[in-house]
């Protein structure tokens, strides 16, 4: 008898298919997105910085998001140095000027490109930070010049509050 | 002997039945309509944001909501205040934060992810300011009592004087509808004690059901988003069972044309 | 294991399967004969595994939020309930997974029970059986103290006190199950670790379980052997799949019910309080599906008796397949049998309910006599049973009519004996 109706069959057992994958795959979206940043993480509010205390040519690290965040008082070398940076000699060209919008101040993630180290202040072939996992050289303005990594230290958002205080996110 | 085990069962169930009857202290419990119960049921808005003022204003005093947020205000299925609402609620209370760059430990206004700020320090305070009466976080209270919402809203309404022949200590209430009728929280509500932003009078009975309304959502802040999956989850269920049980048939059908 | 030689067709399936019989048995697992005349009451075997899997991938997202700790434990609860994505979804089909976990091996183990699955030759799977049931109870008891609420807590130091019944090394192994003087962190981390491997080994017995059966094949509501394959069976696949698939989706509605309507109406109010060593619940109930055995450990008014009573009223249970004398099968064949197995079930519900029940006066009565009356009918009416019952003919198979070949001898054994004691 099955044979004589044989679209009938096939639809249903492909719509029985169908839609049981649909729900499979619904099923499976809450088990994956489980993993990802949940309400109370993607809530943590910004960092404020205290930064009156930092002296020219040094730098802080601060946390942020779990991250460390470089806060560097560059000197007035320093900021020569970046801005003077030819662009066609940049792995990953951007300009001083926009990363730095205040040059006295340099912030940016301090997490290396290349697989997420934290490289070392004042070292490296360009006076600025070495990785020192697999070898990458940054300048100055934390701009890649030598190495593995493929782009520049990330500048993160960020305003000053007022002189002293620099809030990140 | 068929129908010996069928009266067996009949008695029996009649049996368990009286006896259950029995047995529960049988209280009842104020009945409200509640938006939020049914298939469908969401919360009603503007009873969160009065509920919300109820708490702020007049629990808040004694009870902590630990397990709350600021953001949570401004959250979808939640009061729903608006984002910039929710920063000045959580902008008008003081943590403590630090320790900052001196290792000191400092004050500044709340901010959206900041927890709900608590009245005492830590239990033992909350304790000795309350005659020795832990005032329970009320963040799961409803889920964390038997009568859940109508128990909570019964007993902002059930404070009576005590009858005759019980005699109450010192700092001890009578409620019909606390468990044992003894209660350390004297009558926390009367009418007119807030001012209701939306012009709603504030009456004991509206004040009950509102803040009810809010321990609720506290307690359950995805219940909407939970209906509404419910609801399509049994609807798509059901349409694959259909599906599933005419594809069973046909199947079936090539032994049974055999037999 | 093989029914019969298989041989994939493509050169690459013959490859592998010369090294590794995969394919081998999946072809045995399709083309797995079962006999045709099983009923809705044998859907549960799928549905228990999809309890199983649902379990144990819910149970491995929440582990990824959950922490055991005894100061953290309820606020990390609360955190997946509120902020995880999804995670009060994953928590509620966790947590009333458990109790539908039940639910589906009560009907399970009652099924066997009417259709005398337990019997020769398929003692070995019943007895596995019972041993996942009893890693059940273990695991859902663990997994309860995790939330680290009032019940958890009480009911941890409830259930590890019962080891203090022991005479002479009682307390000093309640000590050892503590790692202290209380209930406290170290029982919770431990308890979350054997949490966390029960399911595991559960799955491995599942295997076993389902090879044990693999090896007489299914029993059936006749309760005859079967000549397999035959007309009295059909291949598991697509058969047995899409009428196992369907059951399931009737059960997922039922827990879908559950999870989205009362998710919390199975669990215990006081759950949702934080534990405090210092105040116990006024009424300390276990979970529905362990209320049963709950009321025979109370009703017994001896502290090592009553946990020798409880512990008895599971095992006994695995030395069922000796207990029961008879040798039909099926209760419906067996018109004493069936009448004393609906006592039973009602015995067991009444025990579950005076479980829930404060153990004083009446509702202690009432619960040692369904107390006796459990043990009267395991050692007493299911052995006699056997002899004085006078049984009602067996068909010979399940499709009367296809009687070609040779005559199923089971059968015939079953009905001589059955005549014989007319």
């Amino acid at each position: 008898m099955s044979d004589k109706k044989p679209e009938r069959r096939d639809f249903l057992f492909t719509a029985s298919y169908a839609v049981g994958a649909v729900g499979a795959a619904a099923v499976v979206w809450p088990l994956i997105d489980q993993m990802n940043p949940d309400a109370s993480v993607k809530a943590l509010a910004s960092t404020e910085v205290d930064v009156g205390s930092v002296k020219r040519g040094n730098t802080i690290t601060v946390l942020w998001r779990g991250k460390p965040v470089f806060i560097r008082r560059r000197t007035e070398e320093e900021i020569k140095e970046a801005r003077s940076v030819k662009m066609e000699d940049l792995i990953h060209p951007e300009k001083d000027e926009d990363r730095a919008k205040n040059p006295e101040w340099l912030v940016m993630l301090g997490v290396c490109t290349h697989l997420g180290c934290v490289p070392l202040n004042d070292k490296g072939d360009y006076d600025g930070w070495f990785c020192p996992c697999h070898g990458s050289h940054y300048d100055t303005s934390g701009r890649i010049r030598k190495g593995p990594a493929p782009l520049n230290m990330e500048v993160p958002k960020y305003e000053f509050v007022n002189a002293n205080t620099i809030k990140i996110g | 002997m068929k129908n010996l085990i069928k009266l067996f069962y009949i008695i029996s169930f009649i049996f368990l039945a009286t006896v259950h009857s029995q047995s529960a202290e049988k209280v009842d419990y104020l009945k409200t309509d509640w938006s939020f119960k049914g298939l469908f049921g969401k919360f009603d808005r503007g009873s969160l944001q009065r509920g919300y003022q109820v708490y702020t204003e007049v629990c808040a005093a004694c009870h902590s909501m630990k397990y709350l947020s600021y953001r949570n205000l401004a959250e979808k299925g939640g009061p729903e205040f608006s984002i910039i609402q929710a920063k000045a609620i959580a902008a008008s209370f003081e943590v403590v934060d630090g320790p900052n760059a001196d290792g000191e430990m400092f004050t500044r206004p709340a901010k959206l992810s900041d927890k709900f700020v608590m009245p005492y320090e830590n239990e033992k305070a909350a304790q000795a300011a309350n005659g020795g009466a832990y005032p329970p976080d009320m963040s799961v209270l409803v889920k964390a009592r038997g009568g859940g919402v109508d128990y909570i809203y019964s007993l902002l309404q059930g404070y009576e004087d005590a009858p005759s022949g019980v005699t109450l200590d010192e700092g001890v209430h009578y409620n019909k509808y606390m468990y044992g009728n003894k209660i350390k929280m004297s009558a926390p509500l009367s009418d007119g004690i807030i001012e209701y932003g939306d012009g709603t009078v504030a009456s004991v009975e509206q004040m009950s059901k509102d803040v009810t309304t809010f321990l609720m959502w506290a307690a359950e802040p995805h219940l909407e988003a939970r209906h509404r999956m419910g609801f399509k989850a049994i609807v798509y269920l059901i349409i694959l069972t259909v599906l599933v049980y005419f594809s069973m048939k046909k199947i079936w059908s090539r032994v049974e044309s055999e037999v | 294991m093989s029914d019969h030689d298989y041989t994939p067709s493509s050169k690459v399936g013959k490859w592998f399967n010369d090294r590794l019989p995969l394919l081998t048995l999946a072809n045995h697992l399709t083309d797995y004969p079962t006999p045709k005349n099983l009923n809705y009451w044998w859907t549960f075997g799928g549905i228990l595994t999809f309890c199983l899997i649902t379990q144990i991938v819910t149970g491995l997202t929440l582990a990824m939020h959950y922490i055991a700790h005894a100061d953290m434990a309820f606020e990390s609860v609360e955190h997946i309930m509120r902020d995880v994505n999804y995670g009060w979804l994953i928590r509620y089909i966790h947590a009333n997974g458990a109790s539908m976990f039940f639910l589906a091996v009560y009907i399970h183990i009652f099924r066997s029970l009417f259709y005398g699955s337990y019997k020769s030759p398929r003692e070995i799977i019943w007895i596995i059986g019972i041993i996942i049931y009893l890693l059940m109870m273990a695991a859902a008891f663990m997994g309860y103290v995790l939330p680290w609420g009032q019940m958890s807590f009480w009911g941890a130091t409830v259930i590890t006190n019962l080891f203090s019944a022991i005479p002479l090394v009682g307390e000093g192994i309640v000590t050892w199950l503590w790692g202290g003087y209380s209930v406290d962190n170290p029982t919770l981390t431990r308890f979350f670790t054997l949490h966390y491997l029960i399911p595991f080994l559960i799955l491995g017995l599942v295997v076993l379980h389902i090879w044990a059966l693999h090896v007489p094949g299914n029993n059936n509501p006749v309760g005859i052997d079967i000549k397999k394959p035959s007309k009295d069976t059909v291949p598991f696949h697509p058969y047995i799949v899409i009428k196992d698939g369907f059951a399931l989706l009737m059960f997922m509605i039922v827990f879908a019910f559950f999870v989205f309507y009362s998710p919390n109406i199975l669990g215990h109010a006081d759950n949702y309080i934080e534990a405090n060593p210092m105040v116990t619940p006024a009424h300390i109930v276990p979970e529905w599906y362990l209320l049963p055995f709950y009321a025979i450990l109370r009703s017994v008014p001896d502290k090592l008796l009553g946990v020798v009573a409880m512990l008895s009223a599971i095992l006994i249970l695995a030395v069922l397949p000796w207990l029961d004398t008879s040798k039909i099968r099926s209760a419906v064949f067996r018109p004493l049998y069936k009448q004393f197995y609906w006592i039973l079930v009602a015995d067991v519900l009444i025990l579950g309910y005076m479980g829930a029940m404060p153990a004083e006066g009446l509702y202690l009565l009432i619960a040692r006599v369904a107390t006796a009356y459990y043990f009267l009918h395991f050692l007493v009416i299911l052995p006699v049973l056997g002899f004085k019952e006078k049984t009602i003919p067996v068909p010979l198979s399940i499709t009367e009519s296809v009687l070609g070949g040779t005559p199923n001898l089971a059968a015939a054994r079953n009905r001589e004996s059955s005549e014989k004691l007319k």
